[in-house]
């Protein structure tokens, strides 16, 4: 099978890549900057350009017969108009192309936080992406690509969109980076008591999970999944455990979820206004993940997908710290 | 008089009132009322073809309204029709003054109308009752069932009126409160427990809004006949006085006890007049019962098995076997206290003194069936009153003095009992705590005391005033009224008959092979109390029996020498002290262990190494114990070596059911919730349900809770979630309250707490499911042996000990506790509850508050 990876320069996009080319499928990538083969592979067609350019959608699309669409902007900062930008007309003119060029099944890739905003979600399911009550700029944007994505589901082209919630593993630069980064700046504290309950994805899974949607496309076409390793831990576990892959000491110190939450306002900000660009250390969004539990149910995601976590949390932490190893070696 | 000049049509309820649709509601005109024709405004969901009709009549200040769940809830083929009385509701303001009798002719016309011919059910609440209840005497051969709830057709002998009815009908208050404002709809509904949310309050306002919607509020409240010459009083009286009719119609008594107006006085009124009636006492619930608690739920269940009459239990014509008190063996110790004043009584005294107390007790106005309470801690006195009670014919109330005193207030105000027997300390209690019962002393008391406390006598002073005794009790008759310590829940009164209890003295018997040359210390009451009707002595170490956990073993050293005991009975708490003291044992105390045969931990589960560290201390005994509950002890039984040899189930092993008990398992769903067939299939897991003769017959005024535990009819369901093995024996993994419903399946904590407890460093744990059903995480809570100052995140090497230790089941989380939460009575039962609200609350995200 012909297929297009959007954003595969991302670790799960890195991950989903190699899968698809390990089961013999032709891949084609588009993203803005060349990244060299990203697993070394060289049976890889790259384009490179915009989501958000038509010309090039085309001239990616032509002869696909299925896209996994993973481009979009992430973060925390910035100007609505980058995420509108990106990831709201990016996927609509994806989707308009893939369309023209005749693909067969879509795989949009979407966010737990589309659907879910304050309140503690415990045993969640998927519900309906709902823009007006989503905070952030990433979350709102994301929630009107993922309407409009299901929305244009036909039966010519199904699309189903998977919500991965917070995908780590080795090479990860953004929960684990982070964590780790700050851990060793000796800045690292936990919000409240650390006890909220959080589901996260082993890379791996997650890029299980896109393929197998994509095996199932026609069946599910129109239908949004969370995607989980379906273990919840509390976030001063799941702190512990990476700082104990990367070989680290850490005593957790709290902060008061008021005092996050506030301090995460005032930076975010600041970092506007400055117009810095990289994601500022904390703000009320990642401060209210880290302070409410999230975890999912995952039956349907499972039944769905006909899919299941190949590796445990236990399994991930354990590769987690291979890989801190063999990068300090 | 009061009269109300305001005229009004009848109408409809305006829409979008809570709870109550718009297609329930119609208008039937009555031509024949009052000669000019009246119309009443019914909910009526119009059932075609039912096979029953209810008839609902609200009181006062209520309406139709207050049926709107039991209209919605009605079972299929069963309709409902809910009158507004008129005057009231939506229905006609005619400006007429309507006294009872009127009331009932009024409800009579409207079913001749509506042309009710079928059999038809009452159901009523308030001074809806004796109106419903005119009605139903006038309509016998229809009459399927009478419902009552919170209502009354007579005021007690010597009780006074209602004081707030009485401060209502005063003449200035009654315009006021009733017509000028709201306030007396208002006041009745903030009586409910809990106060009704602001879409119901204004549910039952509705009607009311205006003072000339309300005239008929103040006649309703002026027309009680408080006193005899009320016009209508007579009225009210021909209905009592016809209760006798109804001997033969299933009757349901739903009620509030918390209820200011209408309190238990009356409830007791009318179990006197409807003694065949199924009754349902609700502790926390008010005044409009059906508001504060399911009564519709007992209504819906109770007419289910309408009709169905239970088989009669056929009668068998002698006498009770437990009164037979072996007098023969004559100067034998039938029972000691190994108090330092030494009491004791031998077989042949014993049989006269209970005869003779027995004879006392008649002479006092004890009569058969009468309930008679004893607040006597465990030892002569005890075990005379008690026999002397059932010789005398009547019904004793026991009541585990763990409960506290508030437990105990609750229990005994249940139960009301007709006497109370008592020591000082019990009787004082009655009286500061107003406790129903007549009081008797056990032993003389001074004058002044005597006359404070209200005492009518002491035991030697009724032995001197005999009456006539009746005849003994039969196996059918009731015998006792027995409420524990309520560690799963507020203590509900189980009543066993005299057959069961002889059932229960003959399985104990049989299953420790008890014989007349036994001789037993009784460190546990339950099982002490049948040393007389068994014809063994028992010996009462010396121990506060409030406080199990205080029995030393020099005083369980005692006992055993003044008894030459060949048995010791005994609780885990009492046990886990006799341990804890065992170094202060005599040389002779050791001898009289060393001859002891049988050690029997029993009333709550004991930890198999404390059952182990108590047997060494007995090394001739086999040590045993019981599994069961208060509805049914025993149903298993194990001994050490069985629990040693027992391997590889969910759970803890409690041993092979005994021979007369049947044991059976309703299997759990996806969910967790005990909703299956019963099955015997080994492996299965799912709630514990039992039969046997020495089971109980029911639970004391809690008709619909009984009757949620018989299912089906004859068995009783425990509570507890286990599963029987290939060999036959029974596992227990909890309570099925606390099964854990994963993704995977139900799963149930014991088994996961008894891996984690084997841990080095760990004290205890607790096991819970945090999350909706169906996708509840499972939670490990732990008392480490060096416990914390406040509860936190368990560290990596802890949770991964736990996982490991733990096959086959994801433990998302893991915390470190200073002190799990047990009940006070056993110090052994953990409330998984609280647990589980509190990991809940922590995981959800919020602070790790003490547990």
């Amino acid at each position: 099978m012909k297929i297009l990876v959007t954003g595969a320069s991302s670790m799960i996009g890195r991950h989903t890549v190699a899968r698809l080319l390990a089961r013999g499928d032709e891949v084609t990538t588009l993203q803005r900057n060349p990244t060299g083969s990203p697993t070394g592979e060289t049976r890889v067609n790259e384009v490179l350009g915009s989501v958000s350019d038509a010309a090039t959608i085309d001239r990616a699309c032509d002869g696909q017969d299925a896209v996994v669409h993973l481009a979009a902007k992430v973060g925390v900062t910035g100007a609505w108009p980058e995420y509108e930008r990106t990831n709201v007309t990016g996927t609509a003119l994806l989707i308009e192309g893939a369309g023209r060029a005749g693909v067969g099944v879509f795989v949009h890739v979407s966010s737990p936080a589309v659907a879910h905003a304050g309140a503690a979600l415990v045993g969640a399911g998927a519900e309906p992406a709902d823009p007006s009550s989503t905070r952030g700029h990433y979350a709102t944007s994301k929630a009107i690509a993922e309407r409009h994505a299901l929305a244009a589901s036909s039966a010519e082209m199904p699309i189903v969109a998977i919500r991965p919630h917070l995908v780590w593993g080795p090479g990860d630069t953004q929960l684990v980076g982070r964590i780790i980064e700050r851990a060793r700046q000796g800045r690292l504290a936990l919000v409240g008591s650390g006890t909220a309950l959080i589901d996260t994805t082993y890379v791996d899974n997650a890029a299980d999970a896109l393929v197998a949607a994509l095996d199932r496309c026609d069946e599910l076409g129109g239908r949004a999944f969370v995607v989980s390793n379906g273990e919840p831990r509390t976030v001063h576990e799941l702190v512990a455990r990476m700082i104990a892959a990367a070989g680290l000491e850490w005593s957790p110190r709290h902060v008061p979820v008021s005092v996050a939450k506030g301090g995460g306002s005032l930076v975010e900000r600041f970092w506007d206004r400055t117009g810095r660009t990289e994601d500022p250390p904390m703000t009320s969004f990642l401060a209210e993940q880290l302070s409410t539990a999230h975890w999912f149910d995952q039956r349907d995601t499972r039944a769905a997908l006909h899919w299941t976590p190949a590796v445990s949390l236990a399994e991930g932490f354990a590769r987690l710290g291979e890989w801190f190893r063999s990068c300090d070696s | 008089m009061v009269t109300a000049p305001h005229a009004a049509a009848a109408s409809t309820p305006s829409d979008g009132l809570d709870g109550l649709d718009p297609a329930w509601s119609r208008l039937v005109h009555v031509p024949r009322t009052d000669g000019v024709g009246r119309t009443w405004h019914v909910l009526d969901n119009q059932v075609d073809d039912a096979h029953l009709t209810l008839l609902c009549v609200h009181g006062n200040p209520s309406w139709s309204y207050l049926f709107r769940n039991l209209v919605r809830r009605a079972p299929v083929g069963v309709r409902v029709i809910a009158v507004d009385q008129l005057e009231m509701g939506f229905s006609e303001r005619s400006g007429r003054l309507r006294r009872l009798p009127t009331r009932v002719d009024d409800l009579c016309e409207l079913t001749d109308e509506l042309g009710l011919d079928g059999q038809i059910v009452t159901v009523a609440h308030d001074w809806g009752g004796p109106i419903s209840l005119g009605w139903a005497q006038r309509h016998l051969g229809q009459l399927a069932g009478v419902v009552l709830m919170n209502t009354a057709v007579h005021q007690p002998e010597g009780s006074p009126a209602p004081g707030l009815i009485r401060l209502t009908r005063s003449r200035p208050m009654l315009q006021n409160v009733t017509v000028k404002t709201a306030s007396f709809i208002r006041g009745a509904l903030e009586m409910s427990h809990p106060r009704p949310v602001a879409e119901v309050r204004r549910g039952f306002l509705a009607p009311y809004l205006t003072a000339d919607r309300r005239a008929a509020i103040a006649e309703f409240v002026a027309d009680i006949p408080l006193d005899p010459d009320h016009p209508s009083a007579a009225a009210l009286d021909g209905i009592a006085a016809g209760l006798g009719l109804l001997s033969d119609v299933p009757t349901l008594l739903l009620w509030g006890s918390k209820d200011k107006v209408f309190s238990d006085r009356y409830l007791h009124d009318l179990e006197h007049r409807l003694p065949h009636a199924k009754v349902h006492r609700y502790p926390g619930a008010g005044h409009f019962v059906s508001e504060d608690v399911d009564a519709v739920g007992a209504i819906v269940d109770w007419l289910g098995v309408l009709g169905r009459g239970s088989a009669p239990v056929p009668a068998e014509h002698r006498s009770s076997t437990l009164l037979e008190t072996h007098g023969e063996l004559g100067d034998q110790l039938a029972v000691a206290e190994s108090t330092g004043l030494a009491g004791s009584i031998s077989f042949s005294q014993f049989a006269g003194s209970v005869e003779t107390t027995a004879a006392g007790l008649a002479g006092a106005g004890v009569s058969p069936g009468d309930r008679v309470a004893l607040m006597v801690p465990p030892g002569v006195d005890l075990a005379v009153s008690l026999y002397a009670c059932w010789r005398a014919g009547a019904v004793i109330v026991l009541i585990d003095s763990g409960l506290g005193p508030s437990g105990i207030s609750a229990a005994i105000k249940a139960a009301d009992p007709a006497y109370l027997i008592g020591i000082p300390k019990a009787l004082a209690a009655a009286r500061t705590l107003r406790w129903p019962g007549r009081r008797i002393c056990t032993g003389p008391m001074p004058a002044t005391q005597r006359k404070v406390l209200r005492v009518i006598g002491d035991l030697s002073e009724l032995r001197s005033a005999p009456g006539h005794l009746p005849a003994p009790p039969t196996p059918e008759d009731v015998a006792a009224v027995v409420f524990t310590s309520g560690s799963t829940g507020p203590s509900k009164g189980v009543v066993y008959s005299h057959g069961q209890l002889e059932a229960q003295r003959d399985a104990l018997t049989k299953l420790y092979d008890i014989t007349t040359d036994d001789r037993l210390v009784a460190a546990f009451a339950p099982f002490a109390l049948y040393g007389p009707a068994i014809g063994i002595s028992s010996v009462v170490p010396d121990m506060d029996v409030a406080a199990p956990g205080t029995l030393t073993a020099r005083a369980l050293g005692d006992a055993a020498v003044a008894a030459d005991a060949t048995m010791v009975f005994a609780s885990p708490a009492a046990l886990a002290n006799v341990v804890r003291t065992a170094t202060e044992l005599t040389a002779e105390h050791r001898a009289a262990f060393s001859a002891v045969r049988l050690l029997l931990s029993a009333g709550a589960p004991v930890r198999p190494s404390l059952l182990r560290a108590a047997a060494e201390l007995f090394p001739n005994a086999t040590a045993h114990t019981p599994y069961g509950m208060t509805e049914c002890l025993p149903v298993a039984s194990i001994s050490l070596a069985g629990i040693d040899a027992a391997v590889g189930g969910d759970g803890v092993c409690v041993g092979f059911p005994l021979v007369d008990v049947d044991v059976q398992i309703r299997v759990l769903d996806a969910l967790g919730r005990a909703t299956g067939e019963l099955t015997g299939e080994p492996g299965l897991v799912g709630e514990v349900v039992v039969r046997a003769p020495h089971a109980r017959s029911g639970y004391d005024r809690l008709w619909h809770t009984e009757f949620a535990a018989s299912q089906p009819d004859g068995w009783h369901s425990t509570g507890d979630v286990g599963h029987l093995d290939e060999l036959g024996q029974l596992w227990i993994g909890g309570r099925v309250s606390h099964v854990i419903s994963t993704p995977d399946g139900p799963v149930t904590p014991v088994r996961i707490e008894q891996a984690i407890e084997g841990l080095e460093g760990v004290a205890s744990a607790a096991v819970v499911g945090v999350g909706p059903p169906g996708l509840q995480r499972i939670v490990a809570v732990i008392q480490p042996v060096s416990a914390p100052r406040s509860p936190r995140s368990a560290a990596l090497d802890i949770v991964d000990a736990v996982r490991a230790a733990v096959v086959g089941v994801d433990i998302s989380a893991v915390f470190e506790v200073p002190a799990l939460p047990v009940d006070r009575r056993h110090n052994s039962k953990i409330d998984r509850t609280r647990v589980a609200g509190w990991a809940s609350a922590a995981l959800a995200g919020g602070r790790l508050r003490k547990l």
